[in-house]
């Protein structure tokens, strides 16, 4: 398999990035750890006449604290979050969920921000993005701007980033009872149905929950029914099965594919939202 | 006088292998290893639909872009070369190697691009413009059998490849049959169990995809071809036949080949171009397959059809067994296509007495990638069947699966046995085989284990599968290749052993146990002896390595010519000891008299002495250097018996495997440590078939599981750790006692995973499930549907 | 073209390549390290595994030019002196390899997978080489070998 030719610079920074990127015309993209393009490239499903690296860009790497936030940069791999031990003991539903990516050579070069400006239907983290509230940081010809991840995933492989416009970084309150739970399709290991849950819990009771489902439609999206139907609730068995019994019930096109009919693939968000809530449950006691 | 270091006997001994020094160090040769000053690039163009007629094909650009250096369209290659040949007796359209009106599958090749490099092939291939007057896909097996929605090849109406054929009780050598026993066996019976079931189409998947580089000579007339292939003196063979050149102008190298698993056997249509192609333009070629390519144009495996019928008393005797077989067999005969069916027919008795069998076999054409050779080819598909059919009779009874089997085994004292299949099967202990399997998973206990799990609400089954297979296949009347080995071995001047064999390993690891046969044959060091293979030019004749061959039917050449060897050489060391040839032994790297070990000569001295023979002993030529044909008698027939432990998610229906024994007979074993190697990695592929792996085919004739994206391969995650226990029966079929082992493991695993998830999920009342057992399968068994 | 620098099993290496030129394709035909294997396209089979800048990647996945300036270790780069590494040795003494083409990238996966976790466990090993795909072995003598190489380093 062999792309298509094609010019290729380096940034030195994301200024330096944007005048590429706005320089080029629309003709560039970007590559970071490229573990999303590069295939597609093979399979000449995508033709970019000029890549624009930016994986050794400094401030786009790494994981740091900021005030009680986390904030991870764009070009970070997902090995780095999966083992991170900040990640770890703050939001380990995000090391989770970064350990179940793919393999770990996939792990090993793969990017956060690479994941979620392809926002791939199946991918695992705009599931775990979308629950934390993360704000994600972009920078344009315009100058900086805040998304809220809410409203970032638009569509199938659409997010709210214009092509001039460089991720740099993802910002968010970590939080411990949160879970991931995922069922893999066998062979790429994507996510047939992934659903991550966080459960902010006082006194034994769901003061308010977030939950969102990657792998069922055209991009990772709210379950707010779930949501609604924890809040206010005790935390029990009971609560957590039947709000989970309701996943999916909003969502309007479910994917089908040869791994999965729309039928079965809505049958497992409220079994993997269950599962999800159980292992918020279980952190938040630990 | 010799000093004397005594040798151990490796035979039996768990040898590390010899190949793995350079292979660990990445300094193994494979061909893409391979470069030759001016060698090109080649690339196909290949069909992206499965049915149609090519209108426009226009190769223009292509051939215009800087650095190619030829194109050619299969009109024009049809003029190079012959139509594809076959290797069996069977009836077959016209194939050639390139499309040249009609394409019949995704992926069938309709140009050719010869580029500087593989980069600019590539852009050539994308810019040759074909246009296709579309045709109906033949996709379903069935449908296909009537005519509909196509028929593919104008003259096999129906889409009939091979018309039904009969074997079994009351059939006759000429196929007539009658059907009075089998009748009668179906009117006395208790129980029947009815079921239709699918073997499903699988793609090798080797890890190393094909490859072949292609060298003519013109100033030589000669031709060179490096191929990943199984059999580089078939490949030699049919090469010459298709260009035109005698057998002598063509090298064929085997070099190491990473993985065959059946689909190297076929002799393909890119070796004929890669070698038509050199030929014309008088210049090295490279084709190298991309994975995505392998995935349709290699072939695939199984995809079988069954209709199994057994007839038993209410007791659990079998009485008589139908199995009505129906083999996709994609869109044209290959090497040995139309073959690999009628082996299970061959193996419709598997391990059982069974009074009355009838087996049936129509082979069909479809719009899919040809199938051919698949690690087991044709012994999987009838383990399966009868396996399957033999747990519905023991749930039908409510009889233990191993108690149903053990009521209808072919008693050890029948051997050897004759089925009504035309089978001789040479040696077996089934009885013992199941005892020692349920001993080594404790089968009672699992049983306990089980029902404790389901009273947790667990779904946990257990599977049991016995299997005998067909291996170390031969003579020539069963094998349309030949049914021989041949092997030459030379001990050189200064007492070192070169052997050459037929056999061409890729995995197998006979460059070490060859040598520990030969080591121990001749009393030396095993550093001391070299195997060489794969080579047209350095081993005389060959058949290849396939059908679990190698071993029995290779080594035994080996060690017939290693005797010859054996034996002039003793005629050389007689005079020099003073002694009888009868009384010499060969030890510890010393010819001696026998009682009389500080008598001897070193090994290397006589060695000399025959290469500078003076005197030259009366009627004696110089030189130690002898050949061997083996051609067995018989087939050899390995069996066992396989138990798995599954457990079934009850929210998702993903299966899980928890436990697997595996007891298997292969006869002697030359090397333990291989002979695990072997089973292992037939268990993988035996498990993977059952639960995850399966090439799935839309309505368009797309094949929708087409790289690794889609196609589920077994990882480390998805396995236990195996339990193996080795029994040995020799096999009477030749000196060495062994059967063979490479493909047991895909037999048994198979169905008994399947029986395992059956059992897992018989609260819902379900008897039979086909494989894949995809998740969302089973989950819609616990959902109450049916599969 | 551009002319892309690596540090290729220690040594300094300079090559002109098409910026579409994958780094496995340099690896093997400009500088004959051919040890690291292609099985498939879509970057699942792990075969083209090497080290970059420490870390098992698919030599398949990454143009040429990204990894200009990095370092680079494939399967020829393991042993030492001409000592065998640890692994090599496992995989030849639990016999890890039959046909031996995901054999170097199954090591240098393993080389990671035994930085990060020094006393893998076997389920911890199984994960670690999720990444590579052998049909040959069914994984349980690579798992030993690799178990084998832990105990003894």
């Amino acid at each position: 398999m062999i792309p298509t030719g094609f010019e290729y610079e380096r940034a030195t920074s994301v200024a330096d990035a944007v005048a590429r990127l706005r320089a080029s015309n629309g003709a560039a993209k970007l590559i970071a750890g490229g573990h999303s393009l590069v295939p597609l490239m093979k399979l000449r499903l995508s033709e970019p006449g000029r890549l624009i690296d930016i994986a050794r860009i400094p401030e786009l790497c790494g994981i740091r604290q900021v005030g009680d936030a986390i904030e991870i940069g764009a070009a970070t791999v997902h090995h780095d979050v999966a083992t991170s031990p900040l990640i770890a003991t703050r939001c380990p539903m995000l090391a989770e969920a970064a350990a179940e990516i793919g393999d770990p050579q996939v792990r090993n070069r793969g990017t956060l921000g690479g994941s979620l400006a392809h926002a791939d239907p199946s991918a695992d983290y705009p599931a775990v993005i979308l629950v934390l509230n993360a704000t994600i940081h972009i920078v344009g010809p315009g100058g900086e701007r805040v998304v809220q991840a809410a409203t970032f995933f638009k569509d199938l492989l659409t997010v709210d980033l214009d092509p001039q416009e460089v991720i740099v970084s993802v910002r968010f309150k970590p939080v411990v009872s949160a879970g991931y739970a995922k069922l893999h399709q066998r062979a790429s290991h994507y996510a047939i149905v992934g659903v991550a849950g966080v459960l902010d819990i006082q006194g034994g009771v769901v003061r308010s929950a977030c939950v969102a489902v990657t792998g069922a439609s055209t991009h990772a999206m709210r379950l707010s029914n779930v949501e609604h139907a924890l809040a206010g609730q005790p935390l029990n068995d009971e609560s957590i099965h039947k709000a989970a019994s309701i996943a999916g019930a909003g969502v309007a096109v479910v994917n089908a594919d040869v791994h999965a009919s729309e039928e079965y693939r809505r049958a497992m968000i409220p079994v993997f939202t269950k599962r999800a809530l159980e292992k918020a449950r279980a952190r938040s006691s630990a | 006088m010799a000093t004397t270091h005594v040798l151990p006997k490796l035979v039996g001994q768990r040898i590390k292998r010899r190949e793995d020094p350079r292979l660990i160090q990445g300094r193994g040769t494979y061909v893409d290893d391979v470069k030759i000053v001016g060698m090109q690039h080649i690339a196909f163009k290949r069909s992206d639909i499965a049915h149609g007629r090519i209108r426009r094909l226009d190769v223009s650009v292509a051939k215009a872009l800087e650095g190619v250096e030829a194109v050619f369209t299969g009109a024009q290659l049809a003029e190079l070369i012959r139509p594809m040949p076959i290797g069996t007796p069977f009836p077959s359209p016209t194939h050639r190697a390139i499309a040249v009106d009609v394409v019949r599958y995704v992926g069938e090749a309709v140009a050719v691009v010869v580029a500087r490099d593989r980069y600019v092939a590539r852009d050539a291939v994308d810019a040759i413009v074909v246009e296709y007057e579309p045709l109906p896909a033949v996709v379903d097996l069935e449908r296909a059998m009537t005519g509909q929605p196509a028929v593919i090849h104008a003259d096999f109406p129906n889409n009939i490849a091979l018309p039904q054929i009969a074997s079994g009780t009351g059939v006759d050598a000429s196929g007539k049959a009658d059907d009075t026993k089998i009748d009668q066996a179906f009117a006395a019976a208790d129980v029947v169990i009815s079921q239709r079931m699918v073997n499903q189409r699988l793609v090798p998947n080797a890890m190393e995809p094909r490859g072949v580089v292609a060298h003519y000579e013109p100033g030589k007339g000669s031709l060179t071809m490096w191929s990943s292939t199984q059999n580089p003196h078939i490949l030699r063979s049919m090469v010459a036949g298709m260009l035109g050149l005698g057998e002598s102008q063509v090298r064929a190298i085997a070099p190491e080949v990473g993985g065959g698993f059946g689909a190297k056997i076929n002799i393909y249509a890119e070796e004929y171009v890669a070698a038509a192609v050199s030929k014309a333009l008088g210049l090295p070629v490279k084709w190298i397959e991309e994975r995505t390519e392998a995935f349709v144009a290699t072939t695939h495996g199984r995809d079988i059809l069954g209709y199994v019928d057994l007839a038993a008393t209410k007791d659990g005797k079998v009485l008589g067994l139908k199995l009505r077989l129906i083999a996709d067999i994609g869109a044209y005969n290959m090497l040995l296509t139309a073959a690999i069916p009628t082996l299970t027919m061959l193996m419709a008795n598997a391990t059982y007495d069974i009074p009355a069998i009838r087996a049936t076999l129509v082979e069909v054409f479809t719009n899919k990638t040809p199938t051919d050779a698949y690690r087991g080819a044709g012994r999987p598909e009838a383990t399966y069947f009868v396996e399957r059919a033999m747990d519905m009779l023991a749930a039908e009874l409510r009889i233990d699966p191993a108690e149903v089997r053990r009521r209808n085994f072919i008693p050890s004292d029948k051997f050897p046995y004759a089925t009504q299949m035309g089978a001789v099967y040479d040696s077996g202990d089934y009885e013992k085989a199941l005892d020692v399997a349920l001993a080594a998973a404790g089968w009672e206990a699992l049983k306990a284990e089980r029902d404790a799990a389901r009273k947790q609400g667990r779904l946990v089954g257990l599977g049991l599968s016995m299997y005998v297979e067909v291996c170390g296949v031969g003579p020539s009347a069963s094998l349309p290749t030949g049914g021989w080995e041949h092997a030459q071995v030379t001990v050189e001047r200064d007492g070192r052993i070169t052997a050459a064999t037929g056999a061409s390993p890729h995995g197998q690891g006979n460059e070490t146990t060859f040598a520990q046969m030969l080591a121990d044959q001749f009393g030396v060091p095993l550093e001391h002896v070299t195997i060489l293979h794969g080579d047209t030019a350095v081993v005389k004749q060959g058949i290849g390595t396939f059908g679990s061959r190698s071993q029995a039917v290779g080594g035994t050449a080996l060690v017939m010519a290693g005797a010859r060897v054996k034996a002039k050489m003793a005629k050389f060391a007689g005079p020099l000891l003073e002694a009888h040839e009868a009384d010499l032994v060969f030890e510890n790297g010393i010819i001696s008299v026998k009682g009389l070990p500080t008598s001897g000569k070193s090994f290397k001295d006589v060695a000399s002495y025959a290469y500078v023979p003076v005197p030259l002993p009366e009627g004696l030529e110089p030189g130690l250097s002898e050949e061997a044909f083996f051609e067995p008698k018989n087939n050899t027939y390995p069996f066992g018996c396989h138990i798995s432990m599954v457990e079934v998610d009850r929210q998702t229906g993903e299966p899980r495997l928890l436990k697997l024994v595996a007891v298997d007979d292969a006869g002697t074993l030359i090397n333990p440590l291989i002979v695990e190697g072997q089973i292992h990695g037939g268990l993988a592929q035996g498990i993977g078939q059952a639960l995850i792996e399966e090439a799935v085919y839309d309505e368009q004739g797309q094949l929708l599981t087409g790289s690794f994206m889609d196609y589920a391969m077994p990882r480390a995650t998805d396995f236990p750790r195996f339990e193996l226990q080795a029994m040995v029966t020799p096999t009477p079929v030749n000196p060495l006692g062994a059967k063979g082992v490479g493909e047991a493991g895909t037999l048994g695993s198979t169905p008994c995973l399947v029986a395992a998830t059956v059992d897992a999920l018989r609260e819902f009342g379900v008897k039979h499930i086909d494989m894949s057992l995809r998740p969302e399968k089973l989950w819609r068994i616990i959902q109450g549907g049916r599969a | 073209m551009s002319q892309v620098a690596i540090i290729v099993n220690g040594k300094a290496r300079k090559a002109d390549v098409e910026p579409r030129m994958l780094l496995v394709h340099v690896l093997r035909e400009q500088f004959n390290l051919t040890g690291t294997h292609l099985g498939c396209d879509t970057s699942q089979c792990g075969a083209c595994t090497v080290l970059v800048d420490g870390r098992s990647a698919k030599s398949c996945t990454i143009f040429a030019v990204q990894a200009d300036g990095s370092e680079v270790t494939t399967i020829e780069g393991l042993a030492t002196d001409g000592q065998l590494h640890p692994l090599q040795k496992g995989f030849w003494d639990a016999h890890g390899l039959q046909c031996g083409y995901c054999t170097p990238g199954m090591i240098m996966s393993a080389v990671t997978l035994l930085r990060d976790t020094p006393d893998p466990t076997e389920a911890q090993i199984r994960e670690g080489i999720a990444g590579n795909l052998c049909r040959c072995t069914g994984y349980q003598h690579i798992v030993d070998a690799i178990q084998l190489a832990a105990g003894r380093r």
